[in-house]
């Protein structure tokens, strides 16, 4: 009974806790300009099954997609036995599937010992690859600090929960051959599962009923607090990338990667020259901004994109300038708008839902210009992603930002547009000339 | 390359006299006036030739696209030049448009629409390869027989609207060796010339760019370095001189393998 109201407190608790927070992160995202993403349903849904829940992009490097798709599909699996758990904590029950599902029951809960085991195999690989191996893009200087701990947090309360699940099915499977189980007797010796009813027996055959007793008790409460603060740990996490990865693919773009978006706000002042027919979008008296200069200046979906990012580096491993030691790193430029958007959500909690100007922005003090000038524009970011970021979209608005509003970019870049703007060539050549070429040997 | 004269009628000498071009031949800045660049152009205008297509170019009405302008963020210098040539296009009602460089290619095919700017446009590589399919040029594999030419995708051809197979189906055509480097393809890198870094200096780092993808083409011990931008050939013929290595392999436009085959 009182174990009973312990865990209702608990799970209300951490659930309440999760909306509120959740709550933050839709506010931090909706900063954002409004877009309109409802086209190509089919399309945006057949996006999100090959690209989120069947990590089609991740395969492209075998190794880690193999480790990562045992985290991810143990993570998705053990979510079926979260419902028992709840059952059992709610009623006081214990096991309180088995005795209707039977065959069933030991298989869903084996097959999920298997995941949990193959889990624990990737966790620490990957734990492994991070601080011994230390792969390239996950010793970057952008990971120095909270993101590198960030990621052995995650991976090291993976490993507890998975010994939580093995305590407490293996104390249970000995308790059970004992007939001390709370679960209800059925007139068999074990509960047939795949990797407890071994390990078990191994580890606890020993020990004595009251001893497993605590064992199995611990196991069971400490996988169940381990799934609430994990739950919890998400919208302080890059790891939030496990939930967000679906709407972020599904709100991809759909364009060929080629295609960048024309501003709308310059069309209206460029086209009436050539087109007098042509109706402005906007309001002629509105006060028209261009680029980006800081989060409210990009979009919903650009938003979204640094809350979905966890961080793998792919972007900046295939990144021609970050190979090559600039200072550009597409992943730092999510990172830094995460970043700029959690410190400006932080200042309106603090001030009763108003930001209150800190005298920074996005560009420049998270973001500095000569990581926004070092831009191939090549999309190798772009198609490495393996939820659909979009790095690139946020470096045009911060360039736009530069050029049209500050005025600041490189002189070779300001010439090259007064040679465009002169000759209708980046180069200083007289448009006279432009055909003689034809006439030349 | 064969000295036989080309002919390059410009769209206002064609309508004068009352013809209408099939299609449009788009050389770009790089196309017109610069040095190597220009000679893809005239390869270009060898095959056109060749086949006789009923083809014509702007001449001095055209003007830079406005790409470089655009990708460096100043959207109303793109703008202003998109207008004027959309102007210009569609007074001449042009349809069809070939391109003898991806970023023209990318952006009249991706941009303009929304600016009123609608045409049917390919790239010269697409252009060589329709013309192979249709039976209209035949490729003799003579001077590249067996020589080894590795493929550098241009990042918007490539990527940028997933062209990957027209130069390597010209190119397939030479009876050469082509191999492919690790990078290719979706995974090509960068030659360092996109994004308007063509008109800058790098940023600092500790390493350019295009030694970086020279170094990866030239291990493979290639006799060509193929290309399908002007932009690339400019950044991987610096690469090759870099490495010293100008005597063993030639940066080649895939136009102008075609055209040298055919000893056109």
């Amino acid at each position: 009974m009182i174990s009973s109201i312990i865990f209702i407190v608990l799970f209300l608790g951490s659930s309440i806790f999760f909306y509120l927070n959740s709550k933050k992160i839709r506010r931090n995202i909706l900063l954002g300009k409004d877009i309109s993403i409802t086209d190509n349903k089919g399309e945006r849904l057949k996006t999100m099954i090959l690209v989120a829940l069947g990590q089609k992009k991740m395969f492209t490097r075998p190794i880690p997609a193999i480790l990562h798709l045992f985290l991810y599909a143990a993570f998705v699996i053990t979510q079926i036995e979260l419902i028992e758990i709840v059952f059992d904590g709610v009623t006081g029950q214990h096991r309180a599937f088995r005795p209707s599902l039977g065959g069933f029951y030991t298989f869903i809960v084996s097959f999920i010992e298997i995941l949990s085991v193959l889990a624990f195999i990737g966790t620490i690989a990957f734990l492994a690859r991070r601080n011994l191996l230390k792969v390239p893009r996950l010793v970057k200087s952008e990971l120095n600090g909270w993101p590198k701990l960030d990621a052995n947090i995650i991976l090291i309360m993976e490993i507890i929960l998975i010994s939580f699940i093995f305590m407490m099915n293996g104390a249970d499977e000995v308790l059970y051959s004992r007939g001390q189980s709370h679960a209800e007797n059925l007139g068999d010796r074990t509960f047939g599962l795949a990797i407890s009813s071994y390990l078990g027996p191994l580890i606890y055959g020993n020990m004595p009923d009251a001893g497993l007793h605590v064992i199995e008790r611990i196991g069971w409460w400490g996988h169940i607090i381990m799934v609430f603060s994990f739950l919890n740990y998400l919208p302080f996490s890059k790891h939030l990338h496990i939930l967000l990865a679906f709407p972020n693919t599904y709100f991809s773009n759909l364009k060929l990667k080629g295609q960048f978006d024309n501003l709308f706000e310059v069309t209206d002042v460029v086209k009436p020259n050539f087109d007098p027919a042509y109706q402005p979008v906007l309001d002629p008296n509105a006060v028209i901004k261009f680029g980006v200069k800081d989060i409210t200046d990009l979009n919903w979906k650009n938003l979204l994109d640094a809350y979905s990012c966890t961080e793998c580096g792919r972007c900046t491993a295939a990144c021609p300038q970050s190979i090559t030691g600039k200072a550009l790193s597409p992943r730092k430029i999510m990172m830094d708008t995460r970043d700029r958007m959690e410190d400006v959500g932080k200042s309106m909690d603090k001030n009763g839902g108003t930001f209150v100007d800190d005298g920074k922005t996005l560009l420049g003090d998270y973001i500095k210009h000569e990581e926004i000038w070092a831009c191939n524009t090549c999309n190798a970011c772009v198609q490495e992603c393996p939820v659909n970021i979009d790095p690139l979209a946020i470096i045009m608005g911060l360039r736009q930002q530069l050029v049209l509003e500050q005025s600041s970019a490189p002189n070779e870049l300001n010439g090259m547009f007064s040679n465009l703007e002169n000759n209708g060539a980046p180069w200083q050549f007289s448009p006279a000339d432009r055909a003689n070429w034809i006439n030349e040997n | 390359m064969s000295n036989t004269t080309i002919k390059v009628p410009t769209m206002q000498e064609k309508i004068a006299k009352g013809e209408t071009p099939d299609i449009l031949f788009w050389v770009g800045c790089a196309g017109s006036f610069d040095d190597r660049a220009k000679k893809i152009t005239k390869a270009i205008v060898r095959i056109l030739n060749h086949v006789g297509a009923n083809f014509a170019v702007l001449g001095v009405e055209e003007s830079c696209t406005g790409d470089p302008a655009k990708r460096a963020g100043n959207e109303f210098l793109f703008q202003m030049q998109a207008m004027q040539n959309i102007t210009v296009l569609n007074g001449y009602d042009v349809k069809k448009i070939v391109t003898g460089c991806p970023h023209c290619f990318n952006i009249i095919k991706n941009e303009y629409p929304e600016l009123g700017g609608k045409y049917e446009v390919i790239h010269h590589t697409q252009l060589v390869q329709q013309l192979i399919d249709e039976g209209k040029l035949k490729v003799q594999g003579g001077a590249f027989k067996g020589k080894k030419i590795v493929f550098h995708d241009p990042c918007y051809l490539g990527r940028g609207n997933n062209v990957y197979e027209a130069p390597r189906d010209v190119i397939s055509k030479l009876d050469a060796e082509l191999v492919e480097m690790k990078r290719s393809k979706a995974n090509g890198l960068c030659c360092g010339a996109g994004g308007a870094q063509m008109f800058k200096e790098a940023e600092k780092g500790n390493k350019e760019v295009n030694v970086e993808r020279t170094e990866e083409a030239l291990s493979h011990n290639p006799d060509i370095i193929a290309v399908g931008c002007p932009f690339c050939n400019t950044m991987m013929t610096d690469g090759v001189k870099h490495f010293n290595k100008e005597d063993k392999t030639k940066v080649m436009d895939v136009a102008e393998l075609i055209a040298n085959a055919n000893d056109l």
